[in-house]
């Protein structure tokens, strides 16, 4: 993994991925497989466009009126007797949840899956603080025993073989040596979980849906290991972002149906659950973070994004992404929606990301809530090379370009020269002894042009 | 009908073949059809590196040289969808707007304006329809197999249409080939990969000609057959459809 760690340009770190071409393959394949899965799925509802529209449009409704379903959620919540906390930004986040711990001396903390504290960094900050943090789901458990980021924000551990986690389970958890088994490496995960189930009195879960008019939120896992951690636990956090909410508990069934079909092409998740009120004696707290969404929120092309429900059938279906893995976004959340979201966080640190996509659009027709996650690609390439994050040969080469094909003159005279296209357009970026030809031949180039043709040929 | 033939820069210079089977074929159908002789480019490859802002020159000429026309037809899907979602004239905005909304990809000139209901085609040969993401996702030239909708497809009815022809299915239909613009070189490895997958779907399938309605996407595959020393070919659509 160090390779991947020294740089961090999709491109490149796609190439290290390519390096081994049967484990793209496999990759492929298995991302394909739930991508068919879930094509499957969604053609038993006859309905679908009608319930992907109708999730679009609640979103819509939401991110319009945010605030005042934000302090209506907030209001019902206390009233339910739960703990609500604000946080502007990842660090606001990381400091409430230790600050919780630390009132109840607590040292050890179970956490089921949240995408929203990888992408804060809460495990590295909590550790660092002398606190103790087990994941919960399975996958997570895995990439957090790897000492890596998950590569998909519904299968953290799809880059892994069964192979590498049986060697992962036997250095960790005591397994024998070379047994990849996954019944028995998952029943080893479940009984060394048990016990932190057991023994933690504070549990994190984050929030799929939050609902502003009983102030409740849904939290789905298909492992019940949310529900196990909060239960079992003194102190309940769920952690969320503000774009979480839904009006009413009756529009969590558009969302429910949508979810699960469209992640894993399973009809719903194994454990929907509700959580609204603390049990008697114990704790529970929900914090609303910000970090960068008002911000998105306030740029029109872009606060569709916000509509997310991370399921995650955006990454399955784009053939970049199945074809580079998720780690070569070096972002929490990879593939095409992290593609969208990340540079609104740090416009040039992922300054890359909205290139690595070929526009093929089929990101936006498997989104369940009808984010237009391609034409947003397009438009952030635009913002980040207005914003001068984009190599100066390239910008160089686009101006020779412009130049050329804005002139009828210019651009017969370049193509008699040599085939200007082949030489220039599209290949003409950054042209290091052109990568065009490393797996692939130049067409070649005919006695004449079309327009030369069409000189002799026609009146 | 006075008809505007809009090729693009990397078809002229490199695939005259198919510009010629476009021209021929709209002239068979009785089209009054007029190559101008100053075009270049839509703009396309620098618009979708982010320098969209730079476009002004070949708008301003893809305006001059096409205005006149009652359509404009040209045998690109991508570079048709790029025209029609992008084009614009700052000091004449409508001018843009009714320009585009007379621009037609081929093959759905064909089928939607023209109405073709036969052709005098044949091509007794295996072929393998590769479905190029801007005109089906983009210019919806056939349905996606993401969503749960009828199916149809513009090309297809049109080949059809062609005796003998022998079209083959393909294990994954609608997957992008990875060309991608400038994204072919800026994600070299990534790209070439989804090439390779793309161009053994059809290979696997028997194909002896890949097809479809974007030379680019062909012009791509080419380069990975090629390369691989394949006999198998590429043909824009246009060369099958106006065949013997």
């Amino acid at each position: 993994m160090s390779e991947i760690q020294n740089t961090t340009n999709h491109a490149d770190l796609a190439e290290v991925f390519n390096n081994d071409e049967a484990r793209v393959d496999w990759h492929d394949e298995t991302l394909w497989w739930i991508r068919s899965k879930r094509d499957v799925a969604v053609n038993k509802i006859s309905n679908w466009e009608v319930l992907r529209e109708t999730a679009s449009q609640i979103k819509h409704n939401v991110l319009s009126n945010l605030n005042n379903y934000l302090q209506q959620f907030e209001s019902n919540a206390l009233s339910n007797g739960i703990t609500v906390h604000w946080a502007a930004d990842a660090k606001e986040h990381n400091q409430i949840v230790l600050s919780i711990l630390e009132k109840h001396s607590i040292g050890q903390m179970v956490k089921s899956k949240s995408m929203l504290t990888e992408e804060c960094h809460l495990n590295d900050f909590l550790e660092a603080n002398g606190i103790n943090v087990i994941d919960s789901d399975l996958g997570e458990r895995i990439v957090q025993l790897a000492k890596e980021m998950p590569s998909h924000i519904v299968l953290p551990c799809i880059h892994k073989k069964k192979e590498e986690i049986g060697e992962l389970f036997h250095q960790h958890l005591g397994t024998p040596a070379g047994n990849a088994d996954p019944q028995f490496l998952t029943e080893t995960a479940r009984q060394h979980l048990r016990d932190t189930f057991l023994t933690r009195r504070a549990a994190l879960t984050g929030v799929n849906f939050a609902i502003a008019e009983t102030g409740e939120f849904v939290v789905c896992t298909n492992e019940g290991n949310a529900d196990m951690g909060a239960h079992l636990a003194d102190v309940h956090i769920a952690s969320m972002g503000i774009e979480k909410i839904i009006p009413e508990r009756k529009h969590l069934g558009v969302f429910l149906r949508l979810l699960t079909r469209s992640a894993t092409g399973q009809p719903i998740t194994t454990y929907s659950s509700h959580f609204k009120r603390p049990n008697k004696g114990k704790e529970m707290h929900i914090i609303i973070v910000d970090n960068g969404r008002s911000i998105q929120l306030g740029r029109e092309d872009f606060r569709n994004s916000l509509k997310c429900i991370r399921c995650g059938a955006c990454m399955n279906t784009c053939p970049v992404y199945r074809r580079s893995g998720g780690h070569s976004y070096h972002n929490a959340i990879s593939g095409p929606i992290g593609s969208i979201l990340a540079p609104n966080l740090d416009m040039e640190k992922y300054a890359d990301l909205p290139f690595a996509s070929t526009l093929c659009g089929s990101c936006t027709n498997v989104c369940p809530v009808k984010i237009d996650i391609h034409q947003q690609l397009y438009k952030w390439r635009q913002v980040i090379v207005k914003n001068g994050y984009v190599p100066a040969a390239k910008k160089a080469s686009m101006q020779i370009m412009d130049w050329t094909l804005s002139s009828p003159t210019a651009y017969h005279t370049a193509g008699k020269a040599g085939r200007f296209v082949l030489k220039y357009a599209p290949f003409m970026v950054n042209n290091k002894l052109n990568p065009w030809y490393k797996h692939r031949d130049m067409p070649e180039p005919p006695k004449e042009s079309f327009g030369e043709w069409y000189k002799k040929n026609r009146k | 009908m006075k008809v505007g033939l809009f090729i693009p820069c990397y078809v002229d210079q490199f695939y005259p073949g198919a510009a010629i089977a476009c021209l021929q074929l709209l002239e068979k159908l009785g089209v009054d059809v007029v190559y101008p002789k100053n075009q270049t480019c839509c703009g396309q490859p620098m618009a979708n590196s982010g320098f969209e802002h730079l476009t002004g020159g070949c708008n301003d000429l893809f305006i001059k040289n096409f205005s006149g026309f009652d359509y404009v037809v040209g045998p690109s899907g991508s570079c048709v969808l790029h025209l029609k979602e992008h084009l614009h004239n700052h000091d004449n905005p409508e001018i843009a707007t009714t320009l585009s909304n007379k621009l037609y990809e081929f093959t759905s000139f064909l089928t939607d304006v023209l109405k073709v209901k036969t052709l005098p085609a044949r091509f007794p040969h295996k072929v393998g329809v590769h479905q190029s993401c801007h005109g089906q996702r983009g210019l919806h030239l056939s349905q996606m197999t993401e969503l749960v909708a009828p199916e149809f497809s513009k090309p297809g009815s049109l080949l059809n249409m062609v005796k003998d022809i022998e079209l083959v299915p393909l294990n994954r239909k609608d997957e992008c080939c990875g060309f991608g613009g400038t994204f072919c070189v800026a994600e070299e490895a990534v790209s070439s990969k989804m090439g390779k997958d793309r161009v053994e779907d059809h290979l696997h399938n028997g194909a002896e000609y890949i097809t479809g309605v974007d030379m680019s996407c062909l012009m791509h595959m080419e380069g990975i057959l090629h390369r691989q020393g394949s006999k198998v070919k590429v043909l824009h659509i246009a060369e099958i459809l106006n065949g013997e």
